[in-house]
């Protein structure tokens, strides 16, 4: 999908206000990461981090600058949709599964997004429940599983179409300390196993010490860029 | 899962939402279907009254109801000289009140007339009703609620008169009416030398247009109808019937209502759920069928249950004793098709604004939404 050399991401100079412009929350953010990095973006809460994965992934318009993933640019609708459905996953720190629906059902959500075939989804599925070790709860509604069962599930939902990139907001923030460590775990092996690219926003020091590259914000500016 | 199956899972889970949404349309249909049957059998039960035996109707031009019209009866001789006339027949339409009875309707006709051979006469004999007698033939529920029996009297009107038969008809009119002769009638209600209409039998081979064209000249105050043009242009039936499709219309109005609001608490009592969606690759077209189709399933499901619905309902009725042949519900094939055409329509309009506003939902926003 991408020559080597083109970043996975690419963000040029991205600033994001809200409430009519009384709150800039982005200021000029210029950040690229390439294809298979881990990347932790940190700081503390509200300088920025979620905005800027919501503005990677298309779920916010930024009001000046550009946003590329894979090539394509965001602004468009059809090409915003399009990157959700097979290019980008998305992992929030609340694990946003619909309660009433089984995790398997939940999980077969992006499938029928991106009009995927049963067959597949289910045979994909199967492997990453595996992989995530939540197989025996998959047909369990959302509401019957613990938070990290949750949480597996969350991620699981997020790698069904396979996508190149990942993106966390806080994954193992709402997560006890055994939970936290099992999934961040998993998550760092899905990744890498596979080659992909994750960009997590975490203010966990620890966790984010263990990512490729830390880049720190503050106050809507990156503040530091460590690899 | 497929979107459909998705669909199903979110009106599984409100299933009291779903239940209200889905009575709705069921009412609008059930009230639609029921009021057009109801209105529609009668309408067809006088229909009948009318075209015994003859394929047309003679009756004065521009009435607003056959009560008020005025035919000479000499036509009915003019008439059966024609040689495209094989037989034509006057009736007298009235109303006769009776003892805790202030109306019932009373047809005064000849004793020629066939239609009371064509009953089944459960007392009395047709021999008994002869021109100028002070009798009547009861039909069954009339007799029954004038507790009168063939031989005894009955007090209509100022008048008493001698029962000469109890009859069972196939029509609830004339089952629940009184019949007169036409002369007796006519007296009873200074009417003398006219009656409402005359049912005019073509011969064979003849054509409508030629009963027309004679009436046009030789009796300008008068109009002559094939009986499905009357039917389509008779001003009481054409009140009857769009009542009928009008009171259908507007129970589908709150039908449509329901499902609108139905789809509305739908829509913002998952907006978070409709925002992951979109996050997972939902496009806004995706989440807008998913609206409509839930607001489609809601509709189907209340479409089913409002045939099911009028079908009991209507049964029901017929099967109470006081309402018996006045019931005669006519469902036709257009009905059914019109009243679920509605619903489709009902839903669609229904589930436009919760879909549009869905479509549009911001899902960063959403997801911030408490």
């Amino acid at each position: 999908m991408m020559s080597e050399t083109t970043p996975q991401v690419i963000v040029r100079d991205v600033w994001k206000s809200f409430d009519g412009g009384r709150i800039e929350v982005l200021k000029g953010v210029t950040l690229e990461v390439a294809d298979g990095e881990v990347l932790a973006l940190c700081g503390t809460s509200g300088c920025g981090k979620s905005t800027l994965l919501n503005v990677i992934s298309g779920l916010e318009e930024v009001d000046r600058g550009m946003v590329r993933v894979a090539g394509h640019d965001v602004v468009r609708e059809t090409t915003r949709v399009n990157l959700l459905r097979h290019h980008i996953g998305y992992v929030f720190q609340m694990h946003h599964l619909m309660p009433d629906l089984t995790l398997a059902e939940n999980c077969m959500v992006p499938v029928i997004a991106a009009g995927g075939s049963r067959k597949d989804g289910m045979a994909r599925l199967a492997e990453l429940a595996a992989a995530t070790g939540i197989g025996p709860r998959l047909h369990q509604r959302v509401r019957e599983l613990s938070g990290g069962e949750r949480q597996r599930g969350a991620l699981v939902r997020s790698l069904m179409n396979d996508p190149e990139l990942l993106l966390c907001d806080e994954p193992t923030g709402a997560l006890d300390e055994s939970n936290r460590e099992r999934v961040f775990e998993l998550l760092l092996e899905l990744v890498r196993s596979r080659g992909r690219t994750l960009i997590m926003a975490s203010h966990d020091q620890e966790l984010a010490a263990r990512c490729d590259r830390v880049v720190r914000m503050r106050d809507g500016r990156i503040e530091t860029d460590a690899g | 899962m497929s979107l459909w199956r998705m669909i199903l899972t979110n009106l599984r889970r409100h299933r009291v939402r779903t239940a209200i949404g889905a009575t709705g349309i069921a009412l609008g249909v059930a009230t639609m279907l029921s009021v057009v049957a109801l209105l529609g059998g009668a309408v067809s039960m006088f229909e009948r009254i009318l075209r015994t035996d003859a394929q047309m109707v003679v009756f004065e031009r521009n009435v607003s109801d056959l009560f008020f019209s005025n035919v000479p009866v000499e036509l009915v001789d003019e008439l059966k000289a024609q040689p495209f006339v094989s037989g034509a027949q006057p009736m007298l339409f009235t109303i006769i009140g009776a003892p805790g009875r202030p109306v019932i309707t009373c047809f005064g006709i000849q004793e020629t007339d066939g239609r009371l051979k064509r009953g089944t006469w459960l007392s009395g004999a047709p021999a008994d009703f002869r021109n100028g007698e002070q009798v009547v033939v009861l039909g069954e529920r009339a007799a029954s609620f004038l507790k009168a029996e063939a031989g005894g009297t009955v007090a209509l009107g100022l008048g008493n008169y001698r029962v000469a038969g109890v009859v069972r008809m196939e029509n609830g009119f004339e089952n629940g009416g009184v019949f007169m002769p036409l002369d007796t009638c006519q007296r009873m209600f200074h009417k003398d030398g006219v009656c409402s209409v005359v049912s005019v039998a073509l011969a064979e081979g003849r054509q409508a247009s030629e009963v027309k064209d004679w009436i046009n000249t030789h009796h300008e105050r008068l109009t002559a109808m094939e009986n499905d043009e009357f039917s389509r242009s008779y001003s009481q039936f054409r009140i009857l019937k769009t009542t009928a499709w009008v009171v259908g219309g507007c129970a589908f109005l709150l039908g449509g209502l329901s499902v609108t609001n139905t789809m509305i608490l739908s829509v913002f009592g998952r907006i978070k759920e409709l925002a992951i969606a979109r996050v997972c690759g939902f496009s806004r077209g995706q989440v807008a069928r998913m609206i409509l189709g839930e607001s489609l399933l809601i509709s189907g499901i209340g479409t089913v249950a409002g045939w099911a619905m009028s079908w009991g309902g209507l049964h029901l009725l017929r099967a109470v004793p006081q309402l018996q042949g006045y019931i005669e519900p006519k469902i036709g094939w257009m009905e059914v098709a019109a009243a679920t055409a509605a619903a489709i329509l009902t839903a669609v309009i229904g589930a436009l604004y919760p879909a549009w506003y869905a479509a549009r939902l911001k899902p960063a926003e959403a997801l911030r939404f408490e």
